[in-house]
């Protein structure tokens, strides 16, 4: 017998005591012609109703690839997910037929993309694109659904939104721009906001806006925001707890004042200390030395042993797993409380 | 680091204003961009000028102009004391080989079908008087050692190499012609957090070992305070603020390098929810049609009306250290505050 996409699909409203959202050990492949390139070993991250999480990491560490998992929407193939759960409210998305991921997508959980002029449609008005989320997912009348988006725009406080409704994605800034598609992404109310990038193109100005609106949107509504940056300064500002994602794994896991007074990964350990400051003007940035690595030859152990200061010799053979140090922090460093004494080699 | 006294770029009331126009077989000029419109300041042997400002406000013009890639509509770019509007022929070219420019993207500002030293040696075909036929070969695999790199990569293509090794060779390339002063436009925004470092280091190094002028622009503000000596502040094609590193970042006293420095996120989360934050609304106006009298004035929480009518002139003001275009400059610091 065929189950009807409603059967799976969980309760509006959560149950109980599952988080809202949990990633469970997640593995991405993608075939490529040069070899098989593991862009994501095992994640697992969870998020609460109104909490906001940031996956810190850099290009190529799999934090995209991770999202854009949960949003379901990789190419497969050439992406695979040979391993893994992703539960929404307890239930799985991916044992979810496409139909009922489709129901998901947009409506329960949704996205904000990088690039705002990219990810809109040029030859259609914002109007039409905001409104599209009520005609497809609700069979809104095309009058209703621009009304709505007016309300939209209006509550992401583009100004004069009601002339404006009809202008197309050209004519307005990047900041009005990134503002178009959060209105896009809320218009549902998800329950779960991926943020993927969301300010890196814009300036500091427009930057501390759009911030602003995000944080305010998540109190109004309790929303769980996953924020994906590179940006330190970004996350210190808002983020409830960090994961660090290098070479396609978490490497620390901790609440946001822990991991910036005392890191217990080198990585991050690193990357903190790499952050040009005041008091050391005139030196040497600190620089972790080396290149992020390639996915498509990891080196053996830990990924991070190349270009780590605290590395021994069974780095390069073990892979470290992920050490808890407390209930609410992990790191995956074999060495982790040195890193977390702060006494080198 | 310490700059001399000597001044080796002087600019004076420089602008640049792109027409706009209107119609395909009949053109008529129905207005102009006021890319950059009276920027005026000294570089000094040795000195980073950083320039910092939002995007749209005329940092990457002023590159162009510096770089005699655009003629100005009217000022001077002096170098050494001569004027480069007014060069010709193998003037000009000499002035041009005094200033060399560091890209942005390493990934488009590559030829991805030439080799590494035909990328770095392609200056020296220009100007043959600085490296001899012979010597090229040998003087670019020099200066792939000075950035870094690996001398015997000289065969390999852009795509063999990272994103900051690619702007390694941009930096290669930029040193090849021995020049005075290199313009970085954005040099790290493209990298990865973990290699920015890296490259801003070796930028120190290269100032320290050839003496070289750097004109910074770049919108990462902690990046600017890290290399620059002095910084200035642009908004709309003007600057509005310019001092040395230490006044801009502690005493800011233009509303708008007060409200840019506030918007920067502080990597540290302790105190958060205590930071008083200014949030500039809205988005610069366009610089075809600025406000009249003060261009911030639109945005500016300090605005009266003599901001409407009479343009605040870059000074010293009573009470602040260095220049800056407000008529009610205030030197406060925002950064450290709550």
């Amino acid at each position: 017998m065929k189950k009807t996409a409603t059967d799976v699909l969980p309760a509006e409203g959560g149950l109980g005591n599952d988080p809202l959202l949990s990633v469970e050990d997640l593995h991405v492949e993608f075939a490529t012609r040069a070899g098989l390139v593991k862009a994501v070993n095992g994640v697992s991250y969870t998020l609460s109703a109104g909490e906001t999480l940031a996956v810190l990491g850099e290009s190529g560490s799999g934090k995209s690839v991770t999202a854009q998992a949960i949003m379901g929407i990789l190419d497969m193939p050439p992406a695979r997910i040979p391993k893994g759960a992703i539960r929404f409210q307890g239930t799985d998305l991916l044992k979810l037929s496409e139909e009922a991921r489709t129901q998901i997508r947009g409506r329960r959980i949704a996205m904000i993309f990088q690039d705002a002029l990219s990810a809109l449609n040029p030859v259609f008005t914002v109007g039409w694109q905001i409104g599209e989320m009520f005609r497809v997912h609700q069979g809104m009348s095309k009058r209703d659904a621009e009304k709505k988006a007016v309300e939209l725009m209006d509550r992401v406080r583009i100004p004069a939104a009601k002339q404006r409704v009809h202008d197309f994605p050209h004519q307005f800034s990047g900041g009005m721009r990134q503002r178009i598609m959060i209105a896009m992404s809320i218009a549902l109310d998800p329950e779960v906001l991926i943020a993927d990038e969301p300010t890196t193109a814009l300036d500091v100005t427009v930057q501390a806006q759009i911030m602003e609106l995000l944080a305010e949107l998540q109190r109004e509504s309790n929303m769980g925001l996953i924020l994906i940056t590179h940006d330190l300064g970004v996350v210190a500002d808002v983020a409830d707890k960090i994961a660090v994602m290098y070479g396609g794994r978490i490497v620390e896991n901790a609440p946001v004042h822990d991991i910036y007074r005392r890191p217990a990964h080198p990585y991050t350990k690193g990357l903190l200390e790499s952050i040009p400051r005041v008091d050391l003007k005139g030196q040497d940035l600190y620089a972790i030395k080396g290149l992020p690595p390639n996915l498509l030859d990891m080196p053996t152990g830990c990924a991070f042993h190349p270009r780590c200061p605290y590395r021994q010799d069974n780095c390069v053979t073990s892979v470290p797993e992920l050490y808890e140090i407390d209930p609410n922090r992990s790191s995956a460093c074999h060495y982790w409380r040195e890193v977390l004494d702060g006494t080198d080699e | 680091m310490a700059p001399t006294s000597e001044a080796i770029l002087k600019v004076r009331d420089l602008v640049k204003h792109f027409p706009l126009t209107q119609g395909i077989v009949f053109k008529r000029q129905v207005g102009e961009i006021k890319a950059v419109d009276g920027v005026s300041f000294d570089l000094h042997r040795g000195e980073t000028l950083g320039v910092v400002g939002e995007s749209g406000c005329g940092k990457s013009t002023l590159a162009k102009v510096l770089m005699a890639l655009e003629k100005p509509t009217s000022g001077s770019v002096m170098i050494n004391g001569k004027d480069m509007a007014k060069a010709r022929g193998g003037d000009l070219k000499r002035m041009r080989r005094n200033v060399q420019m560091v890209m942005q993207d390493p990934y488009t500002s590559l030829n991805p079908r030439m080799t590494v030293g035909d990328i770095i040696g392609e200056p020296y075909e220009i100007h043959t008087e600085v490296a001899p036929k012979g010597d090229r070969r040998r003087k670019v695999q020099e200066l792939l050692e000075v950035v870094g790199l690996n001398p015997d990569h000289i065969n390999r293509y852009p795509h063999q190499f990272s994103g900051g090794q690619r702007q390694r060779i941009g930096i290669a390339r930029g040193l090849a012609l021995q020049p005075e002063i290199i313009i970085c436009d954005e040099p790290v925004s493209a990298l990865d957090v973990s290699i920015q470092a890296q490259v801003i280091n070796l930028l120190e190094r290269l100032q320290n070992e050839f003496n070289l002028a750097y004109i910074f622009i770049a919108h990462d503000l902690s990046v600017v305070r890290h290399i620059s000596d002095r910084v200035g502040v642009m908004y709309l094609g003007k600057f509005v603020e310019l001092g040395k590193d230490t006044a801009i970042y502690d005493q800011p006293a233009h509303p708008y390098t007060q409200a840019l420095l506030s918007a920067v996120p502080v990597p540290d989360p302790e105190g958060r929810e205590q930071r008083e934050r200014i949030i500039l609304q809205g988005d610069p106006p366009s610089p075809a049609n600025p406000p009249s009298g003060c261009r911030f004035r639109t945005r500016c929480w300090k605005a009266q009306e003599i901001c409407a009518t009479e343009e605040p002139l870059l000074q010293i003001r009573p009470g602040t250290s260095h220049e800056s275009a407000c008529h009610f400059a205030e030197a406060q610091d925002v950064v450290h505050a709550g």
